[in-house]
């Protein structure tokens, strides 16, 4: 099989640590604070490298987009597996406001341009919950999409994804090339070996920007005001049941 | 004149070596932190949450070891030919460290496999000996272990009295090695025997012996206070028989081996007492956080602050010192000194650190629920095995004396 996969790795704030809204109400304090690869594009790296392990695919391309220190979780995609990356350089504000429709745009351009069969990514990242970068790549490619991949299995030119739902699962077969966003119980991904982290100093990272790709990373939204959730209220006891249904409908809750 | 001259060359031999190492001991190399990384989050999400139970229950934690085989970590320094990582020392101590500060168990059974089992086969075996004994050990699947203390003898291992006498084409050994880590779960181990008393430590040699093997038994495993899921025990040799070509290294080189091997093997140890002394402090300070006492969390008090930036300084000087040592020996230049200055200043760090621990979490400190009780109880073999604290500090001033050689 000569397929050729691309994976999408994005830097965000690592999940054990205490986020803190910034003083001015912007944004998240990012200075200082552990970084990591998103936990579901772990997985996606994870799965493409099975994929090649049992020769279903030829190459693996990590791609992340975002500043300098996106080179680092690019080569811990290569220290998993992956035989090459691609940096997109974003910094600066246009960093601060990229999001799921650029990244998107991004990612159809690379797949073009590499001619890649298939696309894994995350199916959300854990610091914007978006959700939409998988399915926006798909539109936008007009590829099939197979998101929220509990099991992908390779038959032919056909890809078989079950699905995790909220009535259950959902089995449906799609058509290469197509695009994939990994769920949590897809696998578990694999700590990168020593020689594997040796070898992925040698592999290559290809630096491109987003105009060579013809495309215009300008956000169309802005945010206002970020704020921390409310802080948790105390609850009230009631003694009977009957005083519990009062509440609840003074509440407008029934 | 030529004062002058040799003190210019060895500026200029600083300059052109130092910067790099120096650079190193400030911020490590991309691909050691890659390596560290990799490390701690293991060491985090396998090693810590069951360290406590391996230490109750003094189980040998069989699984992991071989997971860190698979990622290489259990032959940190074999070349990749040989089936290891092909990485440098300093990688092998930053890798103890991370483990040690998940699991100290976990760590000095690495460290042993490391640097007591496969360095001295590594450095003085010959090609055949490397492929049938170092190979298999790489994976994880086989852990190795040294064996050069005796009941008799442990500092003065020059006084071994374990023998061997040579029989036809094979050794006879007899004699019981004491105190040996991982020989409960080891499939070889390198012995030193006196194949000539009249020589007396010029007489020592050492061998490979499979386990288990006719001739070869093992002792009662040790109930100790600490590192409790590496086993320890004597190991008793009756005539046990090996090959000729079991001798590693020449006859009478055995003691030199030794040395050399506890060498690197202090550096090993000095990592995994980092890594208990780390593990104590991010328990005191994550507890400092969160205790309220007089109102307030009891990190804003000055006698918590003042115990937490001395138990960091004690970390980070030792910590500075053990990447010192370990970037000497990986540009092979001499590094005794430095390797006992590290092993010596991070036992003791850990030993320190994870005291007063204890005394930061309070009665806390004092009971299971918190992992302070187990790092007090971990640290404390620090400094004594692969070299007690008087050896180190004899091993230094010997350096300094020769230093200022009149």
């Amino acid at each position: 099989m000569s397929a050729r996969v691309l994976v999408g790795v994005k830097r965000v704030i690592d999940y054990a640590v205490k986020i803190r809204v910034r003083p001015d109400h912007t944004g998240v304090v990012t200075d200082g604070v552990k970084h990591s690869m998103n936990p579901f594009c772990e997985i996606a790296v994870e799965e493409a490298v099975r994929l090649k392990e049992k020769k279903l695919v030829k190459e693996i391309v990590a791609v992340s987009c975002g500043p300098q220190q996106v080179q680092e979780t690019i080569r811990t995609a290569l220290a998993m597996g992956a035989d090459r990356g691609i940096h997109v350089e974003v910094s600066g504000k246009d960093y601060d406001a990229l999001g799921p429709l650029q990244v998107s745009k991004i990612m159809a351009a690379l797949a073009k341009k590499e001619e890649a069969d298939l696309i894994i990514l995350g199916k959300q990242a854990i610091d914007d919950d978006c959700n939409q970068t998988g399915q926006m790549t798909a539109a936008l490619l007009d590829w099939p999409q197979g998101t929220f991949a509990s099991e992908l299995t390779l038959e032919g030119g056909m890809l078989k994804v079950v699905r995790e739902i909220d009535g259950g699962l959902e089995t449906i077969k799609i058509k290469m090339p197509a695009v994939v966003t990994a769920d949590l119980r897809l696998n578990t991904p694999r700590y990168a070996t020593l020689p594997n982290i040796m070898k992925a100093k040698k592999k290559k990272i290809a630096n491109v920007k987003p105009a060579d790709l013809g495309v215009d990373v300008t956000s169309r939204l802005e945010v206002l005001k970020v704020d921390e959730p409310p802080q948790r209220q105390a609850g009230v006891k009631v003694e009977t049941v009957e005083d519990l249904v009062v509440k609840l409908k003074e509440a407008g809750r029934i | 004149m030529a004062a002058l001259f040799k003190a210019r060359r060895a500026l200029g031999m600083v300059v052109g070596h130092g910067v790099r190492c120096l650079t190193q001991l400030a911020e490590l190399p991309e691909l050691h932190q890659m390596m560290r990384q990799t490390c701690r989050d293991y060491a985090q999400k396998e090693l810590a949450p069951i360290a406590a139970q391996l230490d109750k229950d003094h189980m040998f934690p069989a699984k992991q070891v071989q997971e860190l085989g698979a990622m290489g970590v259990m032959a940190v320094e074999v070349p990749e030919s040989l089936g290891g990582a092909g990485m440098d020392y300093l990688a092998y101590c930053l890798a103890v460290e991370e483990l040690s500060r998940g699991c100290a168990s976990t760590g000095v059974i690495v460290s042993v496999n490391n640097s007591l089992y496969l360095g001295p086969i590594l450095k003085f075996g010959t090609e055949e000996q490397k492929q049938q004994w170092i190979t298999p050990f790489t994976t994880g699947e086989k852990v190795g272990c040294f064996a050069l203390s005796e009941p008799g003898n442990g500092s003065d291992a020059g006084a071994a009295s374990t023998l061997a006498r040579q029989e036809g084409d094979e050794w006879v050994l007899n004699g019981t090695k004491a105190w040996i880590t991982n020989c409960w779960d080891a499939s070889a181990t390198v012995v030193f025997a006196t194949t000539d008393k009249s020589l007396k430590h010029k007489g020592i040699s050492a061998f490979l012996v499979p386990m288990p093997h006719p001739g070869l038994s093992l002792g009662k495993k040790e109930d100790k206070l600490g590192i409790r899921a590496s086993s320890t025990a004597n190991i008793i040799l009756e005539d046990c028989r090996v090959p000729l070509g079991n001798m590693l290294g020449e006859r009478g080189m055995g003691f030199k081996i030794a040395m050399q091997t506890l060498d690197s093997g202090r550096l090993g140890i000095a990592a995994q007492a980092l890594g208990i002394a780390q593990a104590a402090l991010d328990c005191a300070a994550d507890y400092a956080h969160k205790r309220t006492a007089f109102g307030a969390p009891i990190g804003k008090l000055q006698a918590i602050q003042f115990k937490l930036a001395d138990m960091a300084l004690a970390i980070e000087s030792a910590r500075l010192l053990t990447w010192k040592a370990a970037l000497l020996r990986d540009a092979k230049k001499p590094f005794t000194k430095e390797a006992a200055m590290a092993k010596l200043a991070a036992s003791e760090a850990a030993t320190f650190v994870s005291h007063q621990a204890i005394q930061v979490l309070g009665g806390m400190g004092y009971v299971t629920d918190m992992p302070a009780e187990r790092h007090y109880r971990d640290a404390r073999i620090t400094e004594i095995y692969e070299g007690t604290s008087e050896i180190q500090r004899l091993v230094i001033a010997n350096s300094i004396l020769k230093e200022y050689q009149q």
